[in-house]
């Protein structure tokens, strides 16, 4: 009986030792560390483990170059394997216990909205490489992806001075997706476009079959008035998608395609020869050519031992969030993250598109956006780029519920939601 | 077709003018229109490129087609025009001479503007081209582009046309052009429209709809009905196409879920790693043209055939060896392979993500397997008529093998009885090994044909695994003529109601359909006689 | 009175090392974490409050899925379905109370329906400000759905296989459905960033501590209820329908009764569980009705050992215990751990890790005194 006892004790305490183990505190303080927080198995692996080794190839060349501080920084992988809940409790594990003092993660803005409340709460920093729908800005995340209007507006301007009329607004159903096409339909109106020519429709995540609404596409584009899909059909239906597209002959010159979540890593497993002309709307390309770009995807190849590895946006979000942080902990001489945020402001550093880069009082970045064209080999060839930088709007004046909100994390506003009509703070609680 | 006495002497002229005007004096012409292609600026160019071709410059068709081949480039330092050959060695653009040395050069540059001036213009410089597909590509272009300058060249080209598909091809493409044309006459225009009606595809719509307003209004009226008719017969059509769609899903469907209804329905195995081995499948396929690829590049087109034994071998052995190591320790306690089997599936895609990167890998679609064709207003495009005919070929060997063969004989004694089986002789732990083998072969095969249509990544089994399920559940544990039907059955359901519940809610209904269905019927559509069921 | 004859005669020995271990749990830890500064070497730190709090919610959740298949032989592939609803009736409850404070200061609409501009609260939320109505839906959602479903499946004698498949439709329509974000529940996003239960700051460490608590109460209630369920006569037939269905219902029992029972019982504790899971993860989205959930569930049941309660419990702490390990230690390759775990465990201790170790105390015990007390039989299949 009691040796039983023992034993089941035994394994309870062996348990609650490992958790212990699993939370040794970070010992020596000669290295910072650097949480890298996304997914390396499960249905989002497929687009988040390039992010954790362009991250861990920067680290390696911080460390090279003496580190942050004159200290070495630290790599902390974890693997919150595309299950939300789990994000949260990595988030807190990599905060909490393994003390890191910045970390770089997330795609899914689901991802994101799970780990929020953590950062804020444990008052850490995370930086957001992936574009997304806006509708938000926490004094604990620097978003260096784009807003809407760092990506989808002028998508659809470039459309309407091509002389496009009808708009097939295609998407995932999900938030971002809905956000953004909410936006685009409120600013397409606004440009005189008919309500009747807009048609907006949703498949589900991973969605494979596409023949049916590819006819429907197809059919919508058949009035005679120039037709282009906008899609913001997420990563894995997009290989299916396409596929369908170059299988009906849909071609660009009929009814381009201009994409949001298709990059060059999406392109790499598509035959892309039916889908020359295709567009996508991003603030990076591969094919940017300047020295800085040309630079950095030949550390890449060479870190990667991969001559054919290709690059994408939101690589370079990480390398520019990197650099700023970098930067902005040299400039507060510390990492403690209060201090960080504020120097984060302001902060301005090259990106690889032969711009430079501020993170602003929103906490989003000021970015170019390039309209590109699919080429036979896989690269997105630009056609078009904004003349300099665009600022993100983080709350889109082009939805009834945000128009009166605007973010500045300076003081003395120190405010993430402020409403200009009423004077107030939103709902923050701080 | 009637032509109008009026019309064919404006173009009898028109011809005239084109082809008496002095050669040497076009190609002059067509060198600044060729000099304003070293740009940035894709207006300009696309403005170059259909003025030059209507020069008539004989410069013309190989400058353009060296445009669209990104064959075209300048010399950064005085914008001089050349093509590069095939060969790597540069040529005048002006003047078609081979040049020593090109300098610094870069391309002249593409975008859908300049892609649709080429289109057009090509449509009408290759309009006697002695390829007929190039002809028909050529005539589809004026179709599209519509454009008046090409109409001296198409009548040249109709009259000389033997092919008569491609003649009617060439008449549509004329009718465009006269119905879009502001100056041709009313009557004409009219029976133009005539003949796009009869033509009665999207493209057609699409070329009524865009008429200006500005029309005459007996034109507008006669392209609204028309348009009308169109409609109609086109949302016949759309039906038929929707049952096509959902064959197709439904061959889908049956490729991934059969191997699984052998193992389920004779060892009673829920297989979890099933849908791991269509996406082995699909691996070994780009691993298979990895290796032509630097091999054999020829054999590219008849990769997949090369493919489909080597994912039926390498997936089986995989099958065979997980039967062998861990699903033969657990007979007797089918639920627990469920347990077995789904630790088997995260090893197996753990080691292709950590083997393969975790990204999706390139299949590459043969030529023969690309594109589509219509039959009637219906469009079929091959690779999808291709699955259609595989997943048949798959079921019809399936089903021969466990009728006609010993093994299959066998294997259909232990499905309905194993224990009476093994009491005759029948050594049932092979007949499992073996069964389990030719399964996961078959799932391999399955992924052979997904590859070509889906995400060749880790995650591709995941995505497929339920689907499988359900058709297997739906047409009754152990009987293949119940996974056909099943899968036809949800297949062409699920494509029905997608048009108009949309793809989740169409899916939703689907299952619910499932659920109440095997209440009616708790073992599915067809359900296994005898005393293996209890 | 007849508590303590119930818990004298009806709990085993492993069950009450198990509730004592428990109470013991739900006492030190939150003194531990509170009381202990964080330097001393006895300190529970956060983090272990709110992942172990998850294990205690995880672990519920397997103990209504050993009730009904290690008991009653329904395998079913959509427990995940029930957890999830009982944690989205408690994320609504949690939504609404954020009232005004949300990102567009909405009075009353949650964050995700201003914009997409819902333009009023759908009837499905109301009632939800209130929490012992929350609570109400907690548990009759998940037990409705149960109920109808089992009525419907059970009448029509649907076994083995198909019910185990037609309950993983049922919890991927839901997924689906969920998923939609007509549906009015927060799409793939779901309900999250929550501010406070009950008035209580919901990130507080006092809240977590208390919500680690009545975690472990609700285990410790789920498993004396689950006790008495099958130690009763009751029981005993649930565990003649696992081992022959038939000649149960030959001898005159309405088989179809008792599961219907045994079934909604367990939806509503798997309901409950994903009601205190929710507050404590923070978040809740339809992936928590993904089929691969629920297999898991069955896993950490089998992994514990089917059929045995507090193995299924101990199951559920184990496995998570070693996947939140895992993923931080071999980000990489822990996929190869945990599969490799569910190969072993099936192949080398088909009884699960408590049925093999009882099996071995009980050798062990045979040889040297005669057995004390029957143990409960193992499934037999």
């Amino acid at each position: 009986m009691l040796n039983l006892k023992t034993k089941v004790l035994g394994m309870f305490a062996g348990a609650a030792m490992a958790a212990g183990a699993l939370a040794a505190p970070a010992q020596a303080q000669e290295t910072i560390k650097v949480g890298i927080l996304h997914s390396l198995s499960g249905t989002m692996a497929i687009s988040e483990t390039t992010l954790k080794d362009v991250m861990l190839m920067l680290i390696e060349e911080q460390n090279k170059r003496g580190g942050v501080l004159g200290k070495k920084l630290e790599a902390v992988v974890v693997d919150p394997a595309s299950n939300w809940p789990l994000f949260a409790e990595k988030a807190r594990e990599l905060i909490a216990q393994q003390k890191v003092a910045v970390t770089f993660g997330c795609w899914t803005s689901v991802s994101r909205k799970s780990v929020l409340p953590v950062f804020e709460e444990l008052n850490s920093i995370l930086f957001y490489p992936v574009q997304y729908e806006g509708e938000e800005s926490s004094p604990n995340i620097f978003y260096t992806g784009a807003a809407p209007n760092q990506q989808a507006i002028p998508a659809i301007d470039y459309l309407l001075a091509e002389g496009v009329k009808r708009f097939v607004l295609e998407g995932t159903d999900y938030v971002y997706p809905r956000t953004t096409n909410r936006i685009l339909e409120a600013y397409l109106l606004s440009k005189g476009v008919k309500a009747e020519d807009i048609s907006v429709n949703y498949t589900p995540f991973g969605h494979a079959d596409w023949q049916t609404r590819v006819a429907a596409i197809k059919r919508f584009g058949s009035t005679g008035v120039k037709t282009a899909v906008v899609s913001t059909v997420n990563g894995d239906a997009n290989v299916p998608f396409y596929k369908e597209l170059g299988n009906q002959g849909i071609k660009a010159t009929d009814i381009p395609v201009v994409a949001f979540s298709v990059g060059e890593e999406e392109l790499a497993g598509i035959d892309t020869r039916p889908l020359v002309g295709h567009l996508a709307a991003w603030n990076y390309f591969q094919s940017v050519d300047t020295p800085a770009n040309r630079d950095f995807i030949a550390r890449w190849r060479a870190f990667k031992k991969n001559e054919r590895a290709v690059t994408n946006d939101p690589m370079e979000a990480h390398v520019i969030g990197f650099a700023m942080w970098v930067k902005a902990v040299e400039a507060a001489g510390t990492t403690d993250a209060t201090a960080v945020r504020r120097a984060m402001i302001g902060i301005a550093v090259p990106n690889l598109t032969g711009g430079i880069s501020t993170m602003m009082p929103n906490h989003h970045i000021t970015k170019p956006v390039l309209i590109g064209e699919i080429q036979a080999n896989g690269q997105i060839q630009t056609v078009w780029q904004t003349p300099g930088t665009v600022v993100a709007q983080e709350w889109s004046p082009h939805l009834e519920g945000s128009r009166d909100l605007i973010a500045d994390h300076r003081a003395p506003m120190n405010c993430g939601n402020f409403n200009v009509r009423t004077g107030r703070c939103g709902g923050a609680q701080r | 077709m009637i032509r109008r006495p009026g019309l064919v002497a404006l173009l009898a002229a028109l011809l005239t003018v084109v082809l008496l005007a002095p050669p040497s004096a076009r190609a002059q012409d067509a060198a600044p229109l060729i000099q304003r292609m070293a740009t940035e600026t894709f207006n300009d160019i696309a403005g170059a490129v259909a003025a030059l071709a209507t020069s008539g410059s004989p410069r013309a068709a190989p400058v353009i087609e060296a445009l669209r081949d990104n064959r075209l480039v300048y010399r950064q330092a005085d914008r001089a025009v050349f093509i590069r050959e095939a060969s790597g060695s540069f040529v005048s653009a002006l003047t078609g001479e081979p040049v020593t040395d090109a300098g610094t050069t870069r391309p002249v540059r593409l975008n859908n503007a300049v892609r649709r001036a080429i289109d057009a213009a090509m449509g009408a410089l290759t309009l006697m081209n002695p390829d007929p597909a190039r002809r028909a590509a050529a005539a589809e272009a004026v179709f599209k582009s519509r454009d008046a300058s090409a109409l001296p060249a198409l009548e040249q080209a109709i009259g000389q046309e033997r092919d008569a598909r491609i003649r009617i091809l060439m008449e549509e493409a004329r009718a465009a052009v006269v119905v879009a044309s502001p100056e041709a006459n009313e009557a004409d225009r009219i029976t133009a429209i005539g003949v796009i009606q009869r033509r009665g595809d999207q493209d057609a719509l699409r070329m009524l709809g865009s008429l200006p307003a500005t029309a005459p209004p007996r034109v507008r009226e006669a392209a609204e009905s028309a348009s009308v008719a169109i409609r109609r017969t086109l949302a016949v059509w759309e039906a038929v196409q929707n049952v096509w769609y959902g064959l197709s899903l439904g061959s889908v469907l049956l490729l991934a879920a059969i191997g699984l209804a052998i193992t389920f329905g004779v060892m009673g195995v829920i297989n979890m790693a099933h849908g791991e081995m269509v996406m082995i499948g699909a691996y070994t396929t780009f691993v298979v043209q990895q290796v032509l690829r630097t091999m054999a590049p020829g054999l590219m087109d008849v990769s997949l055939f090369i493919a489909l034994p080597m994912a039926f071998l390498v997936a089986g052995a995989i099958g065979i060896a997980i039967e062998r190591l861990i699903i033969r320790h657990l007979y007797g306690r089918p639920l627990e392979t469920l347990l077995a089997t789904w630790g088997v599936s995260l090893v197996l895609q753990q080691a292709v993500r950590s083997w393969f990167g975790p990204t999706n890998r390139e299949v590459t679609t043969p030529s023969w397997m690309s594109g589509s064709f219509e039959v009637g207003h219906l469009a079929i495009t091959a690779n999808r008529l291709a699955i259609i005919i595989f997943a048949a070929m798959v079921f019809a060997a399936l089903l021969l093998f466990l009728k006609r063969t010993p093994f299959g004989l066998q294997t259909r004694a232990v499905t309905q009885n194993r224990r009476m089986a093994g009491a005759m002789g029948i050594r049932t732990n092979w007949v499992d090994a073996f069964t389990f083998g030719l399964g996961s072969g078959i799932a391999g095969l399955a992924g052979v044909a997904l590859s070509q249509i889906d995400n060749v990544s880790p995650n591709l089994g995941q995505g497929y695994i339920i689907d499988s399920f359900m058709v297997v559940v739906f047409g009754g544990v152990g009987n293949l003529w119940g996974t056909l039907v099943g899968a036809m059955t949800l297949g062409i359901a699920n494509k029905l109601l997608e048009p108009y519940a949309g793809a989740v809610l169409g899916k939703i209904l689907l299952l619910v359909f499932i659920i109440l269905f095997i209440q009616k019927r708790p073992r599915g559509l067809f359900a296994l006689k005898g005393r293996a069921v209890e | 009175m007849m508590l303590t004859r119930f818990l004298l005669e009806k709990i085993d020995r492993t069950g009450w090392i198990f509730l004592v271990l428990l109470a013991l749990a739900a006492v030190m830890v939150p003194v531990l974490n509170l009381a202990v500064p964080p330097g001393s070497p006895f300190h529970v730190s956060n983090t272990a409050v709110s992942l172990w709090g998850k294990y205690m919610t995880y672990a519920l959740l397997a103990l209504a899925v050993d009730l009904v298949w290690g008991y009653c032989g329904i395998l079913s592939l959509g427990h995940g379905a029930f957890f999830a609803l009982g944690g989205y009736a408690m994320g609504m409850y949690l939504m609404r109370q954020i009232g005004p404070r949300g990102v567009y200061s909405h009075p009353i609409l949650p964050d995700f329906m201003v914009f997409l501009n819902w333009k009023e609260l759908p009837l499905t939320w109301w009632g939800f400000s209130s929490f012992p109505y929350a609570l109400f839906m907690v548990a009759l959602v998940p037990g409705l759905l149960a109920f109808v479903f089992g009525w419907f499946a059970f009448r029509s004698r649907v076994t083995g296989v198909y019910l185990s498949i037609i309950t993983q439709a049922l919890t991927y329509a839901l997924m689906l459905a969920f998923f939609r974000n007509d549906m009015g529940f927060g799409g793939n996003n779901g309900l999250t960033d929550f501010k406070d239960i009950l008035g209580f700051n919901i990130q507080s460490q006092t809240t977590r501590a208390v919500l680690f608590s009545l975690s472990v109460v609700a285990l410790m209630i789920g498993y004396l209820l689950a006790r008495a369920i099958v130690t009763s006569k009751a029981g005993k037939i649930l565990i003649a329908v696992r081992d022959a269905e038939a000649r149960t219902r030959f001898l005159g029992y309405r088989v179809e009764h008792f599961k219907l029972f045994v079934w909604t019982v367990s939806a509503v504790m798997a309901g409950i569980a994903g009601a205190l899971y929710v507050p404590q993860v923070g978040i809740i989205n339809p992936s928590e009705f993904s089929p691969a959930n629920s297999i898991e569930t069955i896993v950490w049941v089998a992994v514990g050992g089917r059929g045995t309660l507090v193995g299924a419990a101990l199951g559920a702490g184990i496995v998570n215990f070693a996947k939140s390990w895992f993923t931080g230690a071999f980000p990489q390759g822990w996929l190869f751990a945990l599969g490799g775990l569910f190969i072993v465990v099936t192949l080398f201790l088909p009884k699960g890790i408590l049925g093999t170790f009882t099996d071995w105390w009980k050798r062990r015990g045979e040889t040297r005194e005669p057995p004390a007390g029957k143990a409960v039989g193992q499934p037999a299949e």
